[in-house]
């Protein structure tokens, strides 16, 4: 068996981006949007991982940012159910299409 | 004095003063008036500490920069942080959380300011969670409220999509670069796609922060549904630091790709100017009007930017600077209106001149000024905005951007034609405008009149922004 090499990773990484775009895009329900966009925050970290390991192996720079990455994606998160709970007190459903107060 | 010391005095300034009301708020904790007052004369010695001696410098490995352009910008955002606490009284004694509103604004506006001073992308990307993410929690803040939930559902969902979509160019750029530094990401030569890929991606992200169409879904709706004060922040502090950023990254990061972004800048300040004003003119909540207004005015700043860097950012500082005296002054009206006669509808103004002069002219001016009409500094602030974007060359896309300013005019006049010259259906009483509400009114008008008529303030800009 051949080692992955960068480009089978960047493939991973560009496929789960997408298909977290497509699920953000797509889902209704606002806890399955979330999730979407850890995806899309996931793989943003495999991309900075990749980079560092087969191109710039003698940097730190991508290595450091996954870590902040997935701190600042807890704290967005955190947040996000915050508002997301509170949106369920009001509107009963944790629908996006339930929240439509405002209109064009 | 050690460097970082006089380099980051506004960060520090405005950290001790979070921390200030955070004890306050660990203790007994005070009464609104109090804090109110207390947050406005920590705020005003903000405006005078990041108003004076700023240096140019760089710290922690140049991963913050301080110019004396940054400086003046970061003094903008300051005046509006100050003139929103001043005003919108009459929501801010009513309210239960005060001290916590507070924190969290200034934690918005820390944010900012970093966001403004950032060298490097992964700071960059920082300090535009931290100045996003306390907003989310204050579009929520009315929490009995269904609209408010739901503009701060909105607001962290596509704020979080558009931070992820940022990241994704960022880890492009530094595969690409091998580095996060922005004078080094901007000089390296890389033959391979991945830059242009990368500025695709940040420039879509910051095109959802600066709501540009057709990434503007989110901006109506969280206007609508935030309280009045966050409007303002949102309208005026959050987009004129992401118009400053975005010059920073396309004339510093991006300035190689110059031949790609020209005709996406083109393309994307066409679409916002041209739905802006469309959808404007369709509106009847005024908190949704100014929302649509406002991108139309977004769709300037981008004219502006396809010229030269240096005009361009002269520009577009003295643009945002007006601009925050002239919107700033149609949010305190909205806002006292909303507060003491529970209007939002635009057709309510009818005959507004009988009733209250005072509110009618105030609006009336402010209207003028987003609209552009000689007297008032916003028509000079768009002369220099269109004035750049004319380096470009392109002469129909000045004409086009020329004639929407025509379109915009037909409907702010149109509320200073229901104002002046229609009666109103019921007789409304006389409002009264708190005394900071008119303090307020009075800077906004004064910044209205005068930023037009002193030239030397264009002129220390351009000075400053070499």
């Amino acid at each position: 068996m051949n080692t992955p090499g960068l480009y089978h990773i960047l493939f991973i990484s560009t496929a789960l981006f997408f298909i977290g775009v497509y699920g953000f895009f797509t889902r209704r329900n606002l806890i399955t949007i979330l999730m979407s966009i850890e995806l899309i925050l996931n793989s943003v970290c495999l991309n900075f991982i990749a980079f560092n390991k087969y191109v710039w192996p003698e940097k730190l720079d991508g290595v450091f940012f996954t870590l902040f990455i997935i701190a600042i994606a807890a704290a967005e998160a955190a947040l996000a159910i915050a508002i997301i709970i509170n949106l369920y007190r009001s509107h009963n459903t944790i629908d996006v299409n339930a929240a439509e107060e405002m209109k064009y | 004095m050690p460097d970082f010391l006089i380099l980051m005095k506004s960060e520090l300034l405005i950290t001790l003063i979070i921390f200030t009301l955070l004890l306050f708020k660990l203790g007994k904790g005070l009464a609104n008036e109090k804090i109110l007052s207390l947050v406005q004369v920590l705020l005003l010695i903000n405006v005078f500490v990041s108003a004076i001696g700023n240096t140019r410098g760089s710290i922690f490995g140049s991963l913050f920069v301080n110019s004396p352009l940054i400086g003046f910008q970061k003094t903008t955002l300051s005046l509006g942080v100050y003139l929103i606490s001043l005003s919108f009284s009459g929501w801010f004694r009513k309210h239960a959380h005060l001290t916590e509103f507070f924190v969290l604004i200034l934690s918005s506006l820390l944010g900012m300011y970093f966001l403004l001073s950032s060298g490097n992308l992964l700071m960059l990307y920082l300090s535009l969670e931290l100045s996003t993410l306390p907003l989310t929690a204050l579009a929520n803040f009315e929490l009995e409220k269904k609209k408010s939930s739901e503009a701060a559902m909105k607001l962290i969902l596509s704020s979080a999509f558009s931070s992820g979509v940022l990241l994704f160019g960022i880890s492009l750029f530094y595969g690409a670069t091998g580095s996060l530094q922005f004078d080094i990401v901007g000089t390296s030569d890389v033959i391979t796609g991945f830059p242009i890929l990368a500025l695709v991606f940040i420039f879509s992200a910051f095109a959802f922060k600066l709501s540009v169409v057709p990434f503007h879904l989110w901006t109506a709706d969280v206007y609508e549904g935030s309280p009045l004060p966050v409007t303002a922040f949102l309208s005026v502090i959050s987009k004129g630091t992401m118009a400053f950023v975005l010059l920073t990254l396309l004339f510093k990061v991006f300035s190689r790709y110059e031949a790609v972004w020209h005709w996406l800048l083109v393309a994307f300040s066409l679409a916002t100017m041209i739905i802006g004003n469309l959808f404007a003119i369709r509106q009847h909540n005024i908190k949704r009007f100014l929302a649509f207004s406002s991108i139309a005015q977004v769709g300037f700043i981008l004219v502006a930017m396809v010229g030269v860097p240096v005009t361009a950012t002269t520009a577009v500082t003295y643009f945002i600077l007006v601009y925050l005296f002239s919107n700033l002054a149609a949010f305190v009206v909205a806002g006292v209106l909303y507060d003491h006669a529970g209007i939002e509808d635009i057709k309510r103004l009818k005959g507004l001149r009988q009733s209250n002069p005072f509110l009618a002219w105030m609006l009336a001016l402010a209207l003028f000024s987003l609209a552009g009409i000689p007297p008032a500094a916003g028509f000079f602030g768009k002369i220099f905005l269109i004035g750049t974007g004319a380096y470009s060359g392109h002469v129909w896309f000045i004409l086009i951007a020329a004639l929407n300013m025509v379109v915009s005019l037909y409907y702010y006049l149109q509320i200073v034609k229901l104002m002046f010259m229609e009666d109103a259906d019921h007789a409304m009483p006389e409002l009264k405008t708190a005394r900071s509400d008119r303090f307020t009114l009075i800077v906004c008008t004064a910044g209205i009149l005068l930023g037009g008529v002193f030239s030397w303030i264009y002129d220390y800009i351009q000075r400053i922004s070499i």
